[in-house]
């Protein structure tokens, strides 16, 4: 019976440009690694399911839903999480988007919707509203009705394209 | 937008009313939150719960040496454990019992037999499936409807004189007027509905670590509840822990909607544990488990009559209801009334006379009752009436806009006293619906439904009037467990003049932290970012109820302002004092104390925050300082009320409802801080979109749960929902010190009808009149086919 016994993996991941390595079952999911492990409990757990997206991290620049992966799966990977999201400049602007625009109540949701928001905005960097519903369409809120949701996207959309632009004058 | 005639703080918030950016959001988009599953505690162990996977069953027996031989188990605990603790069985807040783990039979699918205590989660995981457990399977009662039959099984022959399923019958109104009414009316519509069971499914689940010390015997209980100090009194009642020597401590909570209320037998195996193995024992629940076992809410299967006049005069309404309160009649409410705030069914109209029976039943389905941000069953009532209106709106071949507008209750009648004896405080409702209407553009939009029509498109318009009672609630009328509905509050202003507002009330990300510190902003001038607010901590906040049935602006709310108030007293003896005039010769400018007519002699707040603390000479029977304590005890609910409009298109091809529009005119009395009002009633839409369309936990024959995941009970996306169109109108709440009325469910209760009359309204071509929640493609379609589904059972009876 293999519940007395489990293999035990090495697990090495650069987290938020840190480079971490720990110990854990082979069988361990890859949001109670970067929960457990890696201390980071800004990333949460929501459904078993894949179908709320509050464990969404970045893997490998990649929107991924980390209950859905296993922590052994990640070795090697690059994994931004909402830790990862503030640099030394302040709030990234998709975290200035939620906070100015009302894009969060609760706040469990907020961390897998806000990376889920910058994956979208790296390939789109200008969505319409409909492409952000739609890029947003594997998570889950209860309480916003995401309606600010979208107006902190597109904050930070016009944010980042105008220092882009400032960037490239 | 900050109201301009508010002053603005250093920091750029407005000192008192207005719009700000929440102080809580610092934490939070940083990933700094701490909810239940963050909080580890050295030593901390894992509680795991087997459920039963048959919804009637007798067990024989239950095997746990296999787990307990498990390396990484610590404990297992079975009802009969729990039975020598005298803790098998727990009480609910209906004064029923419950099964913390089941002893004699399993009453639902999924119900609490085992509770294993491990190393880890995944190892009381494994150790779970290594306890055998024999049953005998007994039919279940699955359908409401047939749960009074004779011969019907009897789900709790553990009841001493139980000889049937019957709960409670309980009624309203007057009968004999009632039908008087009836028997002399011109119209009459009579049709059968049903609010389908849902959840609140918030986005974390429910949780505890419990950690009982086993040297000073104190109790630290963290816990995500909604009422923390009710919780506190309520394990001291059932488990004899000395109440002084328990301490409940909530984090920050991700989402509660009334599914955070009720105390679980989870908490209290938890409990259990840490006594058992003297660690702290954390137990959070899957999401399985919160849908299958945890606050549920509705099902309510309702038969409603109106009467009118054929000019479409309402005359009366009637409703006779059965109430599916599963396996133990666990919901919470206030003890006077068993159907909640049902009884406010009549709605925003006048009538002659009105009444309503409710009939409760047991069934083998998960216990509780009351949840999802509904006000007590105010969302029930809502939905009845103003579904029923439209049915006679379509008898009369009358808009349904123009038969509300000629039945709403008009401005000078307020207070208005209702056929079953709420009194209403204050509204002016045909404003708000006209508005709703003005926003929506109802004529154009009439106009381009009737030509879709002509081209064979569904296009509906729906509306919904709603009136909520909020605030529960007087304490003379309204307890829970003998628990008066009052809340308390503790303002202390430092020296320096910064002040700490502890709260009995708990956000689940209500905005409390801002709100409150707006409030007392209000009344005494300190900027919002000098006010730290406090919840979630009953050994560091005064008592009260808790937040659901939206009451903490209109009940905790007034005791902040109350609370504030008497510092503002203190601090008025304290510049009289100090500007060596009378009391008498002062007059209040926000943030100060001045002399009339002389304003430039005067005393800050915060002036007078360290005068209090200083050596002045103070007054015979003055004792310093400016903290206060106040409770309060609301004379009445608070009546917020809205008009909606939703607008749909169906495909007549699938049976897909899209929302295209939905108008939204909220009047909850002054808004203090509007981007937080508007953004729960942006959140209380979805809800209402969700339950109209999507959601439903339905159960088949053998009585398994088909709700049990995000796969199954399906929850709005952004890409079932448009972009709202906000509206408001303001009419203070009379005995309100701040005139507010809460907003927190208006749009959960008032949207779902409005979503369902669209609907409707659009399969008119097809002489529709009524199908039950939610309307999804399946039920739309068959609907359209005259085959209407039963949504409830996925079963022919």
């Amino acid at each position: 019976m293999s519940h007395d016994h489990h293999n035990m993996v090495s697990v090495s991941v650069t987290v938020n440009g840190e480079s971490r390595t720990e110990e854990c079952e082979a069988r361990m999911l890859l949001v109670h690694f970067i929960r457990e492990k890696l201390g980071l409990t800004g990333t949460h757990w929501g459904c078993d399911t894949s179908n709320c997206g509050v464990c969404v991290v970045s893997v490998d620049g990649q929107p991924v839903k980390s209950c859905t992966m296993l922590a052994a799966m990640a070795d090697g990977a690059e994994l931004t999480t909402v830790e990862g999201l503030e640099t030394a400049d302040g709030l990234h602007p998709i975290q200035q988007g939620f906070m100015e625009c009302h894009g969060l109540q609760c706040g469990f949701c907020t961390p897998g919707m806000m990376i889920a928001a910058k994956s979208l905005l790296e390939q789109n960097p200008n969505p319409t509203e409909h492409e952000i519903r739609d890029g947003l369409s594997g998570q889950l809120c209860r309480c916003t009705g995401y309606h600010n949701i979208i107006k902190a996207v597109q904050f930070a959309a016009e944010k980042m394209s105008a220092s882009e632009e400032g960037a490239s004058a | 937008m900050t109201d301009t005639a508010v002053p603005t703080s250093a920091a750029g918030n407005p000192i008192g009313f207005g719009r700000m950016l929440r102080k809580e959001d610092v934490r939070f988009v940083r990933g700094k939150g701490h909810y239940i599953d963050d909080v580890n505690l050295p030593g901390m162990l894992h509680g795991a719960i087997l459920r039963s996977p048959h919804a009637h069953a007798r067990i024989i027996s239950i095997d746990t040496s296999a787990a307990e031989a498990h390396p990484k188990v610590h404990a297992v605990i079975t009802g009969a454990v729990l039975d020598t603790l005298g803790l098998a069985w727990m009480p609910t807040m209906s004064y029923d019992t419950q099964a913390v783990l089941a002893t004699d039979k399993v009453r639902f699918h999924g119900q609490e037999v085992a509770f294993v205590i491990a190393d880890d989660r995944y190892s009381a995981r494994d150790a779970l499936e290594l306890i055998d457990v024999d049953y005998e399977v007994l039919d279940p009662v699955m359908d409401a409807k047939r749960a009074l039959d004779d011969g019907a099984p009897i789900i709790r022959d553990d009841k001493d004189g139980q000889t049937d399923n019957h709960i409670f019958d309980w009624e309203a109104g007057d009968a004999a007027a009632t039908d008087a009414v009836f028997a002399s009316a011109e119209v009459i519509v009579k049709q059968e509905m049903l609010y389908p069971r849902s959840h609140p499914a918030p986005m974390e689940t429910c949780g505890t670590v419990a950690d009982m010390n086993p040297l000073s015997g104190k109790l630290t209980l963290y816990s995500n509840t909604q009422a923390p100090h009710a919780h506190r009194t309520v394990y001291a009642m059932v488990a004899g822990l000395p109440e002084h020597q328990i301490q409940v401590i909530c984090p920050d909570i991700g989402g509660g909607f009334g599914n955070k209320v009720p105390i679980y037998p989870g908490y209290v195996c938890s409990i259990v544990g840490s006594i058992v193995t003297k660690r702290p024992v954390k137990w959070v629940e899957d999401r399985s488990e919160n849908l299958m076992s945890t606050g549920f809410a509705r099902d309510y299967h309702m038969k409603g009559e109106i009467a009118a006049t054929k000019d479409g005069k309402i005359l009366g309404l009637k409703v006779d209801v059965l109430a599916d309160h599963g396996a133990f009649n666990a919901t919470a409410q206030p003890t006077k009334y068993p159907a909640g705030f049902f009884h406010i069914f009549t709605g925003s109209y006048d009538y002659g006379a009105a009444h309503c029976k409710v009939s409760g039943v047991y069934t083998n389905k998960a216990p509780g009752g009351v949840a999802y941000a509904c006000s007590f069953r105010v969302t029930e009532a809502v939905y009845l009436v103003e579904r029923i209106v439209d049915c006679l709106a379509d008898e009369l071949g009358m808009d349904p806009a123009e038969l509300r507008m000629k039945n709403l209750l008009r401005p000078e009648q307020f207070p208005y006293t209702t056929p079953t004896g709420w009194e209403y405080d204050s509204g002016d409702y045909p404003r708000a619906l006209q508005l709703a209407l003005d926003i929506a553009g109802y004529a154009d939009l009439r106009k381009e439904q009737a030509d879709k029509r002509e081209r064979g498109e569904l296009m509906g318009i729906g509306i919904s009037f709603f009136t909520e009672g909020v605030g529960a609630g007087p304490r003379k009328h309204m307890d829970i467990l003998g628990l008066g509905m009052a809340d308390g509050c503790d303002l202390r202003i430092h020296p320096t003049g910064k002040a700490q507002i502890r709260l009995s009330v708990q956000s689940q990300g209500q905005g409390h932290e801002t709100t409150f510190a707006q409030i007392v902003a209000h009344e005494l001038g300190i900027p919002p970012e000098d006010i730290q607010v406090i919840n979630g901590d009953t050994d560091n906040t005064p008592f009260g109820l808790g937040t659901y049935g939206s009451r903490s602006t209109p009940v905790s709310g007034a005791a902040a302002a109350v609370v504030s108030q008497r510092v503002r007293e203190k601090a008025k003896i304290i510049a009289a004092t100090a500007l060596e005039c009378s009391v008498d010769d002062l007059e209040w400018e926000l943030g100060r104390w001045q002399v009339k007519g002389d304003p430039d002699q005067g005393k800050t707040i915060q002036e007078l925050a360290l005068l209090a603390h200083s050596n002045l000479e103070l007054p015979e029977g003055v004792e310093g300082h400016l903290d206060a304590q106040a409770v309060y005890n609301p004379p009445n609910l608070t009546y917020p009320f809205g008009a909606y409009i939703c607008v749909v298109d169906v495909d007549p091809g699938t049976g897909h409802v899209q929302v295209r529009r939905f108008i939204a005119v909220d009047d909850c009395g002054p808004r203090i801080n509007p981007m937080i009002v508007e953004g729960q009633v942006h959140g209380g839409l979805v809800d209402g979109i969700g339950m109209a369309l999507m959601e439903v936990i339905a159960f088949d024959k053998d009585g398994t749960n088909l709700g049990g995941s995000y796969m199954d009970y399906l929850l709005p996306t952004p890409m079932e929902v448009p972009s709202f169109e906000l509206g408001e109108t303001v009419t203070p709440s009379p005995h309100h010190p701040l005139g507010v009325k809460g907003v927190g469910e208006s749009a959960t209760v008032g949207s779902p009808a409005a979503v369902v009359n669209a609907v409707v309204d659009a399969l008119k071509p097809y002489n529709i009149r009524h199908a039950d929640m939610p309307l999804t493609p399946a039920q739309v379609w068959m609907t359209m086919q005259g085959k209407t589904l039963r949504t409830d059972l996925a079963f022919e009876d």
